[in-house]
């Protein structure tokens, strides 16, 4: 197995903004893999999974416009948001598997001057890992082994559910295979796929706080000195309100949220700077000094 | 002379009738060459029906005959067996399938009559041209070899032996018994799985008329109905049978544990019950038959390092010999009967379960050998730390009614579920949660049983339970299991912090059926199980003639049910060896033995091994008895060497023309 020599990137707006270290990560794992990485063109909005929630043609022609654009580049979009990952690959399955869905996409995108024939893959970081590269190849660019580290492999719920060819929905374990090729020790963590409380927590406070509470609680009884996710909103959750959500429940949590790409980098010997590390809420310094 | 044809179109009630116009179908019929006959009439596999034909073969002097009518898997048997009756070679009958292939599956009546004479056309024109052929019988070798040892494998054995034939009961495992041997009780009566098999074991032991052959595999069979060969490596157990007399010196001496030993916090081993002793040298229960130990290979000290050997010291009739190598036999059988049972579903497949991550969570059979008096806690319900647990959740549907892994329901888990319900009460004071998805009490006093566990405080929970986890999120669940399931008659996500939890594992078909369905060329259905002859007619037959099957390798199924199939199957090998000769397919392929080059393309396409090749003429010849007809060579000779009987080259095109013209 291996990586492609070239993948199209979309960033969509997380990597952009909240979540730049998972960007850079992205970009100088894929790098130092040997893979180039090229942003689309003038990309917009993913179509959000709230979005396709309510209207769904518009949110489809959305994220068609972007594989439209992708489509005269290449064959293979890497999404490292779950939440781009899920929008765009939920449009690209309905307009080929709907010819109807794919005329009435097409019919907006010709407005614009576009067109999509459907000819395009949707990727994930973590499913690059998985089926182009494997755990096994990505031990022999391991240069600095996270030797004794303790990792909480967290999903999330978009990139595994409900069908999916990237890991079981039910108890994944993809991303611990890939910590252990780091040399990291990946805990028992039951609650890798359990809500992070998504968007709740700008409406519904303490249902979200709740949640964060038994995520982080497991994390914690389990041992893991550093969660790691896939999901910029996860991480964005796990990191600004885990103190807030200890606080709450009188309890006391430390546990530094990263991107599982900074922690490959890591151990493949790629400059913390370059990773993107240091932008985090609840710092990883002191956890990985001996790695950083 | 030109052939005289008789034509006769059934109405199968409105089956036909009610989308082909008859009148018009049989006015059509008149019109084509060769017809002098032809009738309707309202149902023609019915005994008037045949008498019209019978009484036209006399008076009309007719020598070919058209039933047109259902399939010939139907009824071709009935309408050659008129002809026959009447004197005429009943391979000069041909049916026109005009119910299956035309009535059923056209929605309009127009085009249905149309697709009915086009039929009828065809099969007239084919008719002309059939020719007579000899009817063949070859004699049933009398012996049955029956392969599976378990509850299904002995009852059929013993209804053989019972009637005075020789049965062959070939075991892969070291005794009889299959899974029956490791119940505790059986539901829904609740009798006792030993009391109730061991006797039919030892009568299997001390028959005259079987022959058992246990820790013992079929490598090959040759030959067809009644006449097979079968070659069975009766593997080495390293202990005499015949000097053995069971003692259990042995195994008490054995230094070597052959299980995990359970050692300081660890007192009950859940994934390493056994109910025979734990060594090495052992045997898989102590009611096994032949009650003779075999030793395990892998954990015996003396096949590792050549040292030990207490077990020879030990044994008072010198019956140990670690030098003993297997021996390979080959019998002869009239018949054959399967019965290799099943296996669990791997739950380890589904970790959200945490089955080997936990401790506590158990396997149904793991709760059965628990459970079992002669097992290693002498029946005590015991959590891994010794104590007895104070609730205990039960799993119905653990890879059973889900498409991720097995579509089918495995028909014994809710029941099984029920008794296991009931021996926890009996014999703990634990609190009982039953995650079902819903309750299965279709058998012969299961609803009653399972209201009987209803009044016995068993908390059923309707919902499958989506996780086990060992992750307390509220001061209760501290030390628990908990289960998570969605109550769906309460309408909400429960989590259920219990000591225990049984996973009531599906019912798979089994590595060493496929081994058995590639040695016999069995068939099997999509779930993976053997697929019988025909689902409700014929549920013990098999594709193949003489091979039958018995038991949960058909299809999963509760202990009557398994006895029941295999005494069916018993009698259908019985009748066959009573019979003593049987009657084979006519239409066999025939080669020309001038065209054929002996290219020998024929030899290994043919599915039936039919056909051999003889060196000193360099020809291939088909063997008659083992050829089904199927036309495969027929197809695949380079050279055309190779006729279908009643198959033929001229006969099929004049039916093609006929149903195109």
């Amino acid at each position: 197995m291996a990586l492609k020599k070239e993948y199209l990137y979309y960033p969509g707006c997380s990597l952009h903004s909240s979540a730049t270290s998972y960007d850079d990560s992205s970009r100088a794992v894929l790098e130092a893999l040997g893979s180039k990485v090229v942003e689309i063109d003038d990309w917009n909005c993913c179509g959000a999974t709230a979005y396709m929630a309510i209207k769904e043609m518009t949110a489809f022609t959305i994220s068609a416009r972007n594989l439209a654009i992708a489509e005269k580049k290449g064959d293979h979009v890497v999404a490292p948001c779950s939440g781009c990952y899920v929008g765009l690959s939920k449009a690209n399955n309905y307009i080929k598997e709907f010819p109807e869905v794919h005329k009435k996409v097409n019919t907006a995108l010709a407005e614009g001057g576009l067109s999509y024939n459907g000819t395009v893959h949707v990727r994930h970081v973590m499913d690059l890992f998985v089926h182009d590269l494997g755990a096994d190849e990505l031990k022999k660019f391991v240069k600095k082994p996270l030797k004794d580290l303790k990792v909480g492999c967290y999903y999330g719920c978009q990139i595994i559910r409900p069908k999916n060819e990237i890991d079981s929905p039910e108890y994944p374990t993809t991303m611990e295979k890939l910590m252990e090729a780091c040399g990291a020790t990946a805990v028992d963590f039951v609650m890798k796929a359990f809500c992070c409380g998504g968007a709740i927590l700008g409406t519904e406070e303490a249902i979200g706080l709740r949640l964060i509470k038994n995520l982080m609680q497991s994390a914690k009884r389990n041992g893991a000195q550093i969660l790691v996710t896939p999901c910029p909103l996860c991480q964005m959750n796990l990191d600004a309100y885990q103190r807030r959500a200890a606080k709450k429940y009188g309890m006391k949590f430390d546990i530094p949220i990263l991107y599982f790409t900074q922690l490959i980098g890591l151990a493949m010997g790629i400059s913390p700077k370059k990773l993107g590390f240091g932008k985090e809420i609840v710092s990883a310094k002191s956890v990985l000094k001996q790695f950083l | 002379m030109s052939p005289k044809i008789g034509v006769y179109i059934c109405h199968c009630g409105t089956n036909i009738a009610g989308k082909v116009a008859i009148d018009e179908v049989v006015g059509f019929a008149k019109t084509l060459p060769n017809v002098a006959m032809v009738r309707e009439y309202k149902f023609m596999c019915s005994e008037p029906g045949q008498n019209l034909i019978k009484d036209d073969i006399k008076k009309e002097k007719l020598d070919r005959v058209v039933v047109a009518s259902c399939s010939p898997l139907m009824h071709e048997k009935t309408f050659r067996g008129a002809c026959e009756a009447a004197g005429l070679n009943k391979y000069l009958l041909h049916m026109a399938n005009i119910r299956e292939h035309c009535s059923w599956v056209t929605e309009e009546n127009a085009p249905a009559t149309e697709k009915a004479k086009a039929l009828i056309r065809g099969a007239v024109a084919k008719a002309a041209l059939l020719e007579p052929l000899e009817k063949k019988e070859v004699k049933i070798h009398p012996h049955v070899m029956v392969i599976g040892g378990g509850i299904a494998g002995i009852q059929a054995a013993l209804d053989i032996a019972d009637s005075g034939r020789k049965v062959y009961l070939v075991e892969k495992d070291p005794s009889i018994g299959g899974h029956m041997a490791q119940f505790d009780k059986t539901f829904p009566t609740l009798d006792c799985a030993a009391c109730i098999l061991t006797p039919k074991m030892v009568q299997v032991g001390q028959h005259p008329n079987i022959e058992l052959l246990s820790y013992s595999v079929v490598e090959k069979l040759e030959g067809f109905v009644g006449n097979f060969k079968a070659t069975v490596r009766m593997k080495s157990r390293y202990v005499d049978l015949k000097k053995c007399n069971g003692c259990g010196d042995c195994w008490n001496k054995c230094p070597a544990w052959r299980v995990e030993k359970p050692k300081g916090e660890k007192k009950v081993v859940h994934n390493a019950l056994t109910l025979g002793p734990p060594k090495a040298i052992y045997m898989p229960t102590l009611q096994s038959i032949p009650a003779v130990p075999v030793i395990d290979k892998e954990s015996c000290i003396y096949f590792k390092n050549g040292k030990c050997q207490i077990c020879v010291k030990t044994c008072p009739t010198g019956a140990v010999d670690h030098k003993m190598v297997d021996v390979v036999r080959e019998i002869e059988i009239g018949s054959i009967i399967v019965a290799t049972g099943y296996k669990l579903f791997d739950v380890t497949k589904m970790p959200q379960y945490g089955y080997g991550r936990y401790p506590n969570v158990l396997t149904g059979l793991e709760f059965e050998h628990l459970n079992c008096a002669a097992g290693s806690t002498g029946g005590q319900v015991l959590m891994e730390n010794g104590e007895p647990p104070k609730s205990i959740a039960i799993i119905h549907c653990i890879g059973s009614r889900d498409k991720n892994y097995h579509e089918y329901c495995s028909r014994v888990c809710c029941m099984y579920a029920l008794k296991f319900a009931h021996l926890v009460k009996e014999k703990t004071h634990a609190e009982v949660y039953d995650f079902y998805i819903d309750m299965r009490a279709f058998g012969k006093g299961f609803e009653e049983f399972y209201n009987r566990l209803l009044e016995e405080g068993v908390r059923f929970i309707r919902g499958k339970a989506a996780q086990i986890s060992n992750e307390p999120i509220y001061p209760e669940e501290e030390g628990k299991l908990i289960v998570r399931v969605d109550d769906t008659l309460l309408g909400r996500v429960r989590r259920v912090p219990v000591d225990m939890v049984v996973l009531c594992s599906a019912i798979e078909a089994t590595q060493d059926a496929q081994d058995v369905s590639r040695l016999l060329g069995l068939c099997h259905s999509r779930d993976g199980f053997f697929a019988e002859k025909h689902p409700k007619l014929a549920p013990v037959s098999t594709a193949i003639d003489g091979v039958f099957i018995a038991g949960c390798c058909q299809s999963p199924k509760d202990i009557p049910d398994t006895v029941a199939q295999a005494s069916g199957a018993a009698a259908q090998a019985m009748m066959l060896a009573a019979r003593g000769a049987i009657e084979i397919e006519a239409a066999t392929a025939l080669i020309d033995e001038d065209r054929c080059t002996g290219c020998r393309i024929c030899n290994d396409l043919c599915p039936y091994h039919a056909i051999e090749f003889i060196s000193d003429k360099k020809v291939s010849r088909v063997n008659d008895a083992l050829c089904k007809g199927c036309g495969t060579c027929v197809a695949a000779c380079p050279c055309s060497a190779i006729a279908a009987k009643q198959f033929k080259d001229n006969q099929l095109l004049a039916e093609i023309e006929g149903v195109l013209s």
